[in-house]
């Protein structure tokens, strides 16, 4: 699973076709898929325009945010120093991880040495992108994951699809079957008789891991940001399984990416407004964990991590990714991400981020890293909501400038961007591709064939080209 | 080379050519102190949209509102609870567990404690393990958390808050009770942290 791109370590889905567009297509024709997407992207784009628009400072706010970024990482082996002086100070340790391998050894060496074989973790995209469970189990050493969604995923043995909410490709059905059918093999069985209401599921959920809680002595985080000027960690979470893993063992071991220092405390008050409301669109989020080094008899481990970050920082137009405070707030407003679904952007970044974060990190070098940067329609709609205006379109147009692609797919991604911008030639298609449908039966006209022809629109006859795309 | 070098030698030469972004460039044109009248009252509202029970109660009946509470349950009291409070709740209360150790926690119905910072706009109360409040898990395990607020406790805005804080000891910020959307993106209030959060503040 761990393949070395240009000497880091990343994690590529298995079983993923091999462009952007093959695995879109295929997620297109899952209508349950569809549904569950677009209610969630939906219903989170509503709550956030209206929690940000009770900030009459936004503007403000998000200004700072992107300044405070920028200088830090103007300045990022300065901070990285304080910062570790700052928690060693504190009574933590820190380690330093060129890429994935080097950091899941790190990782795996410290579990070791605490004798342990099992440990709890947090949800963190960054040990997700550096496939650390699988280079635990290898090692003998299980990870079991505590947020709802994640165990949801790691159950069903599945990728995650969506940021803040990994599991929204299962609907409570499927995830009923999933926790009567594995959780017995993970630890506590489902409850008899169990149903697939969500707060039966949530229940579930509470009763499988409660005892582990209270017995596991190792845990792994990530965090949302670390302080350089106080060595203070912060996580940001909803559900407790957080403060759990971060409260109740004896080690924690926290593996964070080098770009989420910030200089000072006073910081937060910058990003403890952007990053709840573009977010999940609360106020605040539920829980917020801050610590600093070793704290109430735990041991602490900080594992900072580059894994390619150094290489964006390098890029003068793609560095401004590194600003990303992995909000997903791009996610819910692109068009392109509603339809193709977090699966078909073949990394643990899904969305608008991804598409310009995954082929920076990895390199450019596969079929699917090549298209990612395509897997857009340009729209800008994820510009306007990043709370630390990262200039997305913009990193998307210069790395298509430099992805080695076949004209044809540069076409048809062009024109799935120019189907959803304007409605009129929109509609003027739709009419085309009923026109045409007896004729030419299996393909759309024109450049969209490309990015349809995976698509058997026989078996929807006698529908117009947008009902299709916007069932699809 | 080690990691360490390796990473900061790759930094330094990354950002070699990039331009300057100085400190003092940094706009802090948003507010850091929002104008509120009625700290209190928004308070309450904000925490109650978290669907978190609450409480405004003149400082005089806070004991006798704190009795009330805690009749008939098992409630864990961390050292440092003001007299005021943890007497009523002591002589109510089934039982009282003052700052029991991890495997005493299970059999706590409720937790009792006071605050460090409670933020009016976002409706969140923070826990800075201070007196009164004690360890982080304390008001993690018993399923029930009950918090009271003095009314000086109160800020409006998350700068504010920040200000008064320091992160010298453990923070845990508070806005409702642990809540879900991971499925179907329905809320469920209640996975690992307390299911009921209720908030007595005290004016
Ligand atoms: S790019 Fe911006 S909007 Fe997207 S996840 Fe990152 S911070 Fe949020």
């Amino acid at each position: 699973m761990s393949g070395a791109g240009r000497g880091r370590g990343s994690v590529t889905f298995i079983g993923m076709p091999r462009s952007f567009r093959e695995n879109a297509a295929e997620a297109m024709q899952d209508a349950q898929l569809g549904r569950n997407l677009r209610k969630a992207t939906h219903t989170i784009r509503g709550k956030r325009a209206r929690v940000v628009e009770e900030l009459p400072d936004w503007a403000e706010l998000r200004e700072a945010g992107r300044a405070v970024k920028d200088h830090t990482l103007r300045h990022l082996d300065r901070y990285l120093l304080q910062l570790e002086e700052a928690v060693t100070r504190a009574g933590g340790h820190v380690h330093w991880a060129a890429d994935a391998d080097e950091a899941n050894r790190i990782v795996t060496e410290l579990v070791r040495a605490t004798g342990e074989s099992d440990v709890v973790k947090v949800k963190s995209m960054v040990t997700q992108e550096i496939g650390l469970n699988e280079h635990l189990a290898a090692h003998g050493i299980t990870a079991y994951e505590t947020d709802l969604a994640e165990l949801i995923v790691q159950l069903g043995d599945d990728w995650p699809s969506h940021i803040l909410v990994p599991a929204i490709h299962r609907n409570r059905t499927e995830i009923r079957e999933i926790f009567r059918d594995r959780m017995a093999a993970w630890g506590r069985p489902a409850p008899e008789g169990l149903s697939d209401e969500p707060a039966a599921l949530a229940e579930a959920a509470r009763l499988h891991l409660r005892e582990r809680f209270l017995s596991s002595k190792v845990a792994i985080s990530g965090a949302n940001f670390m302080i350089a000027e106080t060595g203070t960690m912060v996580v940001v979470e909803s559900e407790g399984n957080g403060r759990m893993c971060l409260t109740l063992p004896e080690t924690l071991i926290s593996v964070v990416g080098i770009e989420k220092v910030l200089p000072t405390w006073r910081d937060l008050e910058v990003f403890l407004q952007l990053l709840p409301r573009s977010s999940t669109g609360e106020r605040m989020n539920p829980y917020t964990s801050m610590w600093t080094g070793a704290t109430e008899g735990q041991r602490f481990h900080l594992v900072l991590l580059d894994n390619g970050r150094t290489g964006v920082l390098a890029d003068e137009v793609g560095r401004q990714a590194l600003r990303c405070i992995r909000c997903s707030a791009c996610l819910n407003v692109c068009p392109v991400y509603e339809r193709a679904g977090g699966h078909a952007y073949g990394s643990v970044y899904p969305g608008p981020i991804g598409a310009i974060l995954t082929p920076q990190l990895r390199g450019m070098g596969s079929e699917l890293d090549n298209s990612l940067p395509y897997a857009s329609s340009l729209c800008g709609a994820c510009l306007e909501v990043c709370p630390v205006a990262i200039d997305i379109p913009e990193v998307l147009v210069e790395l298509r400038a430099r992805a080695r692609h076949p004209r044809s797919e540069r076409m048809a991604m062009r024109a799935a961007g120019w189907l959803l911008a304007d409605q009129a030639r929109l509609s003027r298609a739709q009419r085309l591709a009923v026109r045409l449908r007896r004729l030419i039966p299996r393909r759309l006209p024109g450049p969209a064939s490309a990015w349809t022809d995976t698509r058997d629109l026989p078996e929807i006859p006698e529908e117009s080209f947008r009902d299709w795309w916007e069932r699809s | 080379m080690s990691a360490r070098e390796e990473i900061l030698g790759r930094i330094r030469r990354a950002v070699a050519e990039a331009p300057e972004a100085p400190e003092a460039g940094i706009p802090r044109a948003y507010r850091t102190a929002v104008p509120c009248d009625d700290l209190a009252g928004l308070l309450a509202e904000r925490i109650a949209d978290y669907r978190a029970i609450v409480h405004v109660v003149p400082v005089a009946l806070v004991p006798a509102r704190l009795a009330e509470l805690a009749a008939g349950k098992r409630i864990a009291v961390p050292d440092g609870l003001p007299a005021e409070w943890a007497g009523p709740a002591r002589e109510a209360a089934d039982a009282v567990l003052t700052d029991p150790a991890r495997d005493e926690l299970g059999a706590a119905d409720a937790v009792l404690t006071g605050c460090a910072v409670a933020i009016a706009v976002t409706g969140t109360i923070v826990l800075d393990a201070g007196p009164g409040q004690g360890r982080r898990e304390l008001t993690l395990v018993p399923d029930h958390h009950l918090c009271v607020v003095r009314a000086d406790q109160i800020v409006a805005g998350v700068p504010e808050a920040i200000a008064r804080l320091t992160p010298d000891a453990p923070l845990t910020w508070i806005s409702g009770p642990s809540a879900t959307s991971d499925i179907e993106l329905d809320r469920v209030e209640g996975v690992h942290g307390p299911r009921t959060l209720e908030v007595v503040i005290a004016i």
